[in-house]
């Protein structure tokens, strides 16, 4: 464990050691952030309900999923970078050290500038919440909490799974993209404006729907579309372990079919 | 006399930067992969937001809006608004001393091969989402040739006008080290004001009005309303010279802050 600590330290104090290209990467994060609300900001200026959901129950869609996003994106969305990796024969040098492979990728750069985007979606969040009309129960005080937690899970798993794929394909590295950034665009909006095959695909082989609407459909006590009872609500922690067992197995395959860049 | 010698070079240009980007198939697919993808959830929320909406909202009804998300998705690779900064490296890494002492100025080269990386792009990373918007949605677009004849000019205008953009937005790196904020809050703005996400004709008053102040509904949003003919006859001609405008505007800034930004080097390498 100390040796984590002795890693990521020497990574956030090297990223903010260029203090004015820090300021532009979180102001440039903030602006994901905001452009991502602003989406939805514009749809409400010209509709009040979208998918059953109100301006204020779409915003608390939208803060559960970019909380959750822009963690995952943080601790492990670098991840992504292992073509680069793997091109470069860098990884090599991951494979001598006593320390589990993904867990150096994950540790070799924690992206504090992304802490932006986790700003805005928290402060949508803090907003929307109050405006909802939510039963505060223990359940869903529980719920409201493990949400984005478990949100974050969601799609750091998706981002080893997209890593894991890489191994294989290497140049075609964006497949995986159209998986997590297209999860986490597909899981800011309501499940139900999807046709039915796209909803399926969303919420059970990529788990989008988990991370937060079907939270959401327990919170506002919503019925739910077709395929997505409201109950499945509560096995969002059962959808994140599977998706980790997947990622897992994926990246571990991934691993053994590596065979060395010959450095 | 001197002008065929430059239409060749540029024609050259534009030829080997196609077979430059031709390489990477794979990628290619991979690309158009993902684009379809989020023109699929894109269609959804255009649709979606027409239906609640009544039917129709500032003109689209539910196929078109769904045909505005795809032809934007056709056009995202070819005018490439995420990413260029071949150029910022090159400043970085000193390349660029390369590219000046070359007899062919940088913009015109620059150029050429941009065009011609977009040239490569349209067909293999436009038609899988226009094809699977077809298929699920339903495509209205319309059937006289014209429209597509002006289309073709409008998206050789975005093309060029992405480039200018990017060119000016590489050139800070001949004052800032590191670019990957600015490059970001660069993509921030262009993908609200350019209509990337939502059309441009759904927006507020006021955000509508700071989108026209910019060049960015010149990359995506006007293309699209030229083909999808939205806009007709002289309106048409009226967007094009909005387009030809920008690209003019912005060639020549570039052009003049390059030439501040190569002097300085000039400076500095002594």
């Amino acid at each position: 464990m100390r040796a984590y600590r002795v890693l990521l330290g020497s990574r956030m104090r090297s990223q903010t050691a260029y203090r004015r290209s820090f300021a532009f990467d979180i102001l440039g994060s903030v602006g994901i952030g905001v452009v991502e609300f602003a989406e939805v900001y514009i749809i409400f200026t010209n509709v009040d309900v979208l998918g059953e959901l109100d301006f204020a129950a779409a915003a608390l869609l939208f803060a559960l999923a970019n909380v959750g996003f822009s963690v995952a994106d943080m601790v492990v969305g670098h991840v992504d970078r292992l073509p680069a990796y793997l091109r470069e024969g860098t990884l090599d040098a991951f494979l001598l050290r006593p320390l589990p492979v993904l867990a150096q990728l994950i540790t070799s750069d924690i992206s504090l500038r992304r802490l932006g985007r986790t700003g805005v979606a928290t402060a949508v969040f803090a907003v929307a919440l109050p405006l909802n009309d939510i039963v505060w129960t223990p359940a869903t005080v529980t719920l409201v909490v493990v949400a984005p937690v478990t949100a974050a899970a969601i799609f750091a798993a998706l981002f080893v799974c997209a890593a894991a794929i890489q191994f294989w394909l290497v140049e075609g590295g964006e497949f995986a993209n159209a998986f997590t950034y297209g999860g986490a665009y597909a899981s800011e909006y309501p499940a139900s404006i999807y046709s039915l095959p796209m909803r399926l695909l969303f919420s059970f082989v990529v788990p989008a729907a988990f991370a937060a609407y079907l939270p959401l459909l327990v919170l506002l006590d919503l019925p739910g579309p077709a395929g997505l009872p409201q109950w499945l609500g509560w096995c969002t922690p059962l959808a994140a372990a599977v998706i980790w067992a997947v990622a897992l197995a994926g990246w571990r395959a991934g691993l053994r079919h590596y065979t060395g860049a010959g450095s | 006399m001197y002008c065929c010698p430059t239409v060749r070079l540029f024609a050259a240009f534009v030829a080997m930067g196609f077979r430059r980007w031709s390489t990477y198939r794979l990628a290619t697919a991979a690309g158009a992969f993902t684009n379809t993808v989020f023109g699929l959830i894109k269609a959804s929320i255009t649709v979606a937001t027409v239906g609640a909406a009544g039917g129709t909202l500032a003109g689209y009804d539910a196929v078109t809006g769904a045909t505005y998300a795809w032809v934007v998705q056709a056009l995202v690779a070819p005018v490439n608004v995420f990413h260029w900064s071949e150029l910022a490296q090159r400043v970085r890494d000193g390349d660029v001393a390369v590219d000046l002492a070359r007899p062919v100025d940088p913009q015109f080269a620059y150029l050429a091969s941009f065009l011609g990386r977009g040239a490569y792009q349209f067909l293999p990373r436009a038609l899988p989402p226009l094809l699977t918007g077809a298929l699920t949605t339903g495509l209205a677009l319309p059937l006289a040739p014209l429209p597509y004849l002006l289309g073709a000019v409008s998206v050789l205008l975005a093309v060029a006008l992405s480039f200018a953009c990017w060119w000016i937005v590489n050139l800070t790196a001949f004052w800032v080290v590191e670019l990957r904020g600015l490059i970001t809050l660069y993509v921030v703005a262009m993908s609200v004001l350019s209509g990337l996400i939502i059309p441009v004709h759904w927006f507020p008053g006021w955000l509508a009005t700071v989108a026209d102040l910019t060049p960015f509904p010149s990359l995506l949003q006007a293309p699209v309303d030229v083909i999808m003919g939205r806009v007709e006859g002289t309106e048409a001609l009226g967007v094009l010279a909005v387009q030809a405008g920008w690209l003019l505007g912005m060639l020549l800034l570039g052009r003049l802050v390059f030439a501040r930004g190569a002097a300085k080097l000039v400076v500095q390498g002594g």
